[in-house]
Formats: structure tokens, sequence, C-alpha cells
């Protein structure tokens, strides 16, 4: 039996157009497949790479490795407060820029200019080719057309994209459309108090992104959790989103939860109770300067009094959720291999003002991270069975529509890739 | 440095060990210590917090004393160790085996 209303299609499914066949986890197994993902997705789409607090002043900069581009970059504040990227990459012969102690570990700082460890080549900020060790032994060295490779870069409500595609034409907001429109204006900057982890998940990225875009999984997977009654309860009620929507290759949910403090005090843990907080945030929401019914109109989209949170999926590695209770995650997926990925998550909080509020903090922090633990680590033993090939086709239902958009538009940026680069003739 | 926290929750002394201040350190003591050792700081430090909230909603974190940083610490460590006892009965998330999830940025204090 519904508890929430469905499109009077039916389904999600069919009201978003999607069709409702089993599903086939090749694009998620194949080491092929990934080849064609890289190329055809991470080196062409607008990722997102951090946030601007990440580079509080002038000269602030953090690399950023790009496994799944084949590449690594500096993302850093002009003296002009521009924010740029460049590959990291010395013009000279090559060597990794910037990096300390681990090449392939991300690194960051505050510098006037970049300076190459090989040969001490120097760049600025801007970065331009600012001087050459031993310049008269050279041939003629022209150093204004050896500045750094740079990279597109924009900076959308103060989260940094790059493209990493020369020839990528398409604006960021263009790329990020109806949803991010509607989202802009909602107080990110206020929200400065950052936790931030990262794990190595040996399951391909898609998966990943599929477990944390459907809810069906939670009153089982996560039954421990809850106090056994409301695992019970809960278990019964199963999950229903209040919506679903995409556009282009992202899309959202809009869920229900965190109603906060609840109904039934017998129901939340004693930790919880103490704190008046747990997984979906403090109970009393920091002022944020717009009440919740005065969000921004792709937030709570449908206005439910009943709206816990919201996810969004900006294609194609970047989920953005956002609470009632005033706070935000984020989540990254970036490939190493078609089977392993660097999964990470930042909480964004409203600084606290006391030590109660802090702690209230710290547990929603490692509520996200136990409920993490256990993602993870089934993920690894689905991307094993996958990989086994005993069973090809799988049937998804209707909560779990985002999960066949996600390979649908993976599969599409792939074939449309291909298909561009293959040389296909136009028919003649 | 005979007392670590501020004299009302001296009760807390005989747990000092457990004011860490980073999550890494306080999850790996808590996947390092037995359910017998969680049990018995659970049983000590969770009354303290719940009597303890008008304390912590006074203690400013601006300029908070040293005293104020260890309480708060150790609180935290309450917080990830209200997991094994509350819910998992053993230190780690059941089912998780060798995965990690590892926190790579987070508050000074």
């Amino acid at each position: 039996m519904a508890h929430f209303k469905k499109p009077e299609e039916g389904s999600w499914t069919e009201h978003l157009k999607i069709d409702t066949e089993p599903v086939s986890y090749e694009d998620s197994i194949s080491p092929e497949h990934y080849e064609l993902e890289r190329d055809a997705i991470f080196k062409r789409t607008w990722l997102n790479v951090g946030r601007v607090e990440q580079l509080p002043k002038r000269g602030s900069f953090f690399t950023k490795e790009l496994d799944a581009a084949g590449t690594s970059l500096i993302v850093a504040r002009g003296t002009d407060d521009e924010v740029r990227a460049f590959h990291n990459v010395c013009r000279h012969r090559g060597n990794k820029l910037v990096w300390n102690d681990f090449p392939r570990e991300e690194t960051s700082g505050v510098c006037r200019q970049f300076t190459c460890k090989y040969h001490a080549w120097r760049y600025d900020l801007e970065g331009k080719l600012a001087f050459v060790q031993q310049e008269q032994e050279f041939f003629d060295l022209d150093k204004s057309k050896y500045g750094l490779n740079q990279v597109h870069t924009d900076v959308w409500e103060g989260f940094i994209f790059v493209n990493l595609d020369p020839e990528n034409t398409t604006p960021l907001r263009e790329f990020l459309g109806e949803f991010a429109q509607g989202i802009e204006g909602y107080p990110f900057h206020k929200m400065t108090q950052a936790h931030k982890y990262r794990a190595e998940i040996g399951a391909n990225w898609k998966l990943f992104i599929d477990a944390f875009a459907e809810f069906y999984h939670a009153p089982i997977l996560h039954a421990g959790q809850y106090v056994s009654d409301e695992a019970r309860k809960i278990q019964k009620y199963g999950y229903e989103a209040l919506h679903y929507d995409i556009d282009g290759p992202h899309s959202m949910v809009s869920s229900w939860g965190g109603i906060a403090p609840p109904h039934d005090r017998s129901m939340v843990k004693p930790i919880e109770g103490a704190l008046r907080s747990g997984l979906f945030g403090p109970w009393e929401a920091p002022d944020i300067g717009i009440e919740t019914e005065n969000l921004p109109p792709a937030v709570n989209p449908t206005r439910d009094k009943r709206w816990g949170m919201d996810s969004f999926v900006f294609f194609p590695n970047f989920m953005l959720l956002i609470w009632r209770p005033n706070w935000v995650l984020t989540y990254h997926y970036w490939p190493t291999s078609y089977n392993t990925h660097i999964f990470e998550a930042t909480c964004y909080f409203v600084p606290p003002e006391n030590a109660f509020q802090r702690l209230q903090q710290e547990l929603a922090v490692v509520s996200f991270k136990e409920y993490g633990l256990q993602d993870g680590n089934t993920l690894e033993a689905t991307q094993s069975m996958l990989e086994s090939r005993a069973v090809t086709e799988f049937p998804l239902n209707d909560q779990e529509v985002l999960l066949r958009h996600l390979h649908n538009t993976a599969r599409q940026y792939v074939s449309e890739h291909q298909q561009r680069t293959s040389g296909a003739p136009a028919a003649s | 440095m005979s007392t670590v926290f501020p004299p009302e929750f001296a009760a807390l002394e005989p747990f000092a060990d457990w004011a860490v201040p980073t999550e890494t350190a306080r999850y790996a003591k808590r996947i390092a210590s037995t359910m017998d050792e969680l049990d018995a700081f659970y049983a000590v430090a969770f009354p303290l917090l719940k009597s303890g909230t008008a304390y912590l909603e006074h203690v400013s974190m601006e300029g908070i004393s040293e005293e104020d940083k260890h309480l708060l610490w150790l609180f935290c460590a309450l917080v990830t160790v209200a997991f094994p006892v509350e819910a998992w009965r053993q230190p780690r998330v059941p089912d998780t085996g060798a995965a990690s999830i590892d926190a790579v940025f987070e508050p000074a204090v």
C-alpha cells in the first residue's frame, strides 16, 4: 500500500519515461567499458573538485588527483582573487609540479609561486612561467609560451568545477541545469564547519552512487542502527520517497524523515536523546536566514510538510544532500579502476557556538560514518558477485528509478562519444 | 597535570585517556578496546553527558579552555563509543570487515 502519492502514470519510472525491464550491470564490471567512460565522461564533463573555502586567500592552492581522467590538477586562487586550475605538470620535462613526499597524494597550502622540485622552474599563481634556471642555456626559449596548461574552471554557489576538455563549450550553469538554478541562493557560505572523510572502495563508482540514490535499502541494511521496535516498524513500512525528478543527466530524490525531535522519544537511541541529534542532524536547526518553507524552489520541491532532505545527483559523480536541519552533505566518487574508487564525503555545518552544538554535529558525522561503513563493505560483496556473471539481469523497483537513470546516462555518454570519435561518418 | 577536566566532571578523571583530539584516533581507540572497557567508559560518561547539557551549552567554542577542550574530546569519544554500546555489542560495525572510512579533515577542536 502506497503511503505517498505517485504520479498518475502509476510509477515514478514510467512518469520519467524510463523503461522498467531488468537491468544489466555489465557497465560496472567491464574494464573495457571503464576505459570508455574515462574518455567519454571524466575527460569531458564538468567535475566538482572542491569549495572556495579551501582557497581562503590569494595564493591558497590544493591539488586534486583525477585518476579517471589520467591527470592531477593544481587549483589555486590568484593574486586577482580568481580561482584557476592547471594540469599539475612542469612544462620543462614533465615532472609533477606540486606534491609532497608522495607524488600520488593530494596536498594543499599557500604560496606565491609554484616551484618545480626538479630544476626549479617557477610559475606564478596565474600559471605564467616566471623563472627558468640557467635560461641562457636554452634555445630561444619564449617563456610566454610555456605557462601551465590551464583547464576550464568555474564556480557555482562556492563549488569549484573543472572541465578537462579543451573543446568544451558548455558553460557550467547550462550543464548543471534546472536543479542547480533552483538551489541558487541556498546559504552554503554559512556552513563553513567541515568534516571530510575518504575511503577506498572495492566497487565500481556507479554502484556506490546507486547505494545512495535509493533508500529502499535503509530499513534493512541499517536495521541495527535503530532501537529494535523502531527497526521493526521501519521494515514493515519500507521506504517511499516524496518525489523523484530528472533533468538531463542529473537527478534528485526528495525524502521525508529527520523529523526532529521524533514524535516518540522511546524510538531513539540514548545518545541521540541526550544530544538531541542523529543521522539526520541536530534536532534544532541553526538560523541560516531562511525558514524551511522559504528555501530556494528546487529544495523540497513539493513543499511537503514531512520533508526531511533532498539528494541531488549531479552527473557524473557529485551528490549534494540538503537536510532539513540546515546542514549539507556532499559525496564524490572518483574512479581508480573499473572495480575501485575513492569515496569522499564532507559534512558542512554552521559553525557551532558552544560545546553542546559541537557534540550534536559530531553525532551526525559519526552516524554518517557508521552507516557509510555498512554501505561501503556491502558494495565489495556486490561487485565481486556481479563479476561472477552467474546472474546477469536484475529487476529494479520504482524506488530505484535513479539507478536506472544514472546507468542509462553513463552508457549514453559512452555511445555518443564513440559515435563522435569512431568517425562514424554521417550518412552520405 | 593533576586534573584534566573541569571540577564538575572529576568522575571522568580515570577515563582521561579517552580525551583524544581527532576522530580518527578516537575510532582507533574504540576498535582497539574490549566491550568491557567500552561499557565501563560509557557507564560513567553517559550520565555525565546527560546531566552536563547546561554546562556544555555555556562553553563557548571561541576561546575554549584546555579543560573544556578535554571534556569536549572525551564526549566526542563517547559519541563514537555509543554505537558499540547501544547498537552493535561489538567494537566494530558488523559486516564491515576491513572497510575503513577515514577522517581527512575535521575541526581543530
